[in-house]
């Protein structure tokens, strides 16, 4: 007996070769999803996003108002360092860096490591907050 | 003497020593000025940088309590407590600038109370619920923020600082979630992901 198996026909009687071709399959299976699985992990939910801005973001930060740090509204696609009248580092105001889904992560993962000599200090590890978090900062219109 | 008491006695010496450093504002910060020395300027520079986020979130905190309790919405153990928190605030503040000196960082200004307002849409404050929904959320804001930034400093002296201020924030989140009648969080570890 035999079955096909991607195109590709496979030998799988019984013993070694089931477990194998049984194994093969699996493999298969999980490598189909990888990818399906990392956009999963990178497509965030604004909804969740919003309540993790303000438990995360909120000490700091707010959608419409200068506070410790810069407003929000409109970050997505904004150059950093850009607010007017905002006091930025001179780091932060020299940067050409664009705000992005990918730029907006990589701050958060380590912001001195996109703009060395910026001042936050924060950093966020948890992939899927900061996929939610971004999700919700797309979602902010400049006012 | 009772022999076996002497340990007990040492230890507790040593730790009303601590207690005697940690009283004082600058003493919140104790013992780091050595290790700030051994550090290279930079890393100095970079530790002092996120003392003085912190430093403006604290002038903030300062500020927020003030808006409250100058509202007039507070009944009078509500204030209370909302003076005492907001004196932990001003001690945060007090040892974050001794500290941002000591490390030749030039601590944030404090802003008029009006800027402030403004930032945190006081107008919005009809009641005390708000005002207690509005210091919560500040709070957990502050407790994210501090435990956030624990991994950026160099000087691992900073880090546990900042442990001790999330510590504070937490305490106040919690009880203002209380008053809140909000139910405490329902997994563990919820803070600082």
């Amino acid at each position: 007996m035999s079955h096909t198996m991607s195109g590709h026909r496979v030998q799988s009687l019984h013993g070694p070769r089931v477990r194998w071709a049984r194994g093969a399959r699996v493999g298969l299976v999980v490598l189909a999803t990888l990818p399906a699985m990392a956009i999963a992990a990178t497509e965030g939910d604004a909804t969740r996003g919003a309540k993790a801005y303000v438990a995360r973001c909120g000490g700091c930060h707010s959608v419409d108002a200068d506070r410790i740090g810069p407003q929000h509204a409109g970050v997505f696609g904004r150059r950093a360092g850009s607010v007017a009248g905002f006091d930025y580092s001179p780091a932060l105001k020299a940067s050409r860096v664009v705000w992005t889904t990918k730029t907006l992560d990589q701050w958060l993962v380590d912001p001195d490591a996109l703009i060395p000599g910026q001042r936050m200090g924060y950093r966020l590890d948890d992939a899927a907050t900061r996929a939610d978090i971004i999700a919700f900062l797309v979602t902010l219109r400049r006012k | 003497m009772n022999s076996s008491l002497a340990p007990a006695r040492r230890l507790f010496l040593s730790r009303s020593g601590q207690l005697t450093l940690s009283a004082a504002a600058v003493g919140l910060l104790a013992g780091t000025s050595g290790a700030a020395r051994a550090q290279s300027s930079m890393a100095t520079a970079a530790d002092a940088t996120i003392l003085n986020l912190a430093l403006g979130l604290e002038h903030e905190a300062i500020n927020a309590y003030q808006l409250g309790a100058g509202s007039g919405l507070l009944q009078k153990a509500v204030l209370d407590v909302a003076v005492a928190f907001q004196s932990h605030h001003k001690a945060h503040r007090d040892a974050l600038i001794a500290t941002i000196e000591k490390l030749g960082g030039k601590p944030v200004m404090e802003k008029k109370l009006d800027e402030y307002a403004k930032a945190l849409d006081a107008a919005s404050l009809k009641n005390q619920t708000d005002v207690l929904t509005l210091a919560a959320r500040l709070e957990l804001g502050a407790t994210n923020a501090y435990l956030g930034v624990i991994p950026a400093f160099k000087d691992v002296k900073f880090a546990q600082v900042a442990a001790r201020l999330a510590a504070d924030e937490t305490m106040h989140y919690t009880a203002l979630t209380g008053a809140l009648g909000q139910s405490l969080p329902a997994g563990a570890l919820s803070f600082g992901a």
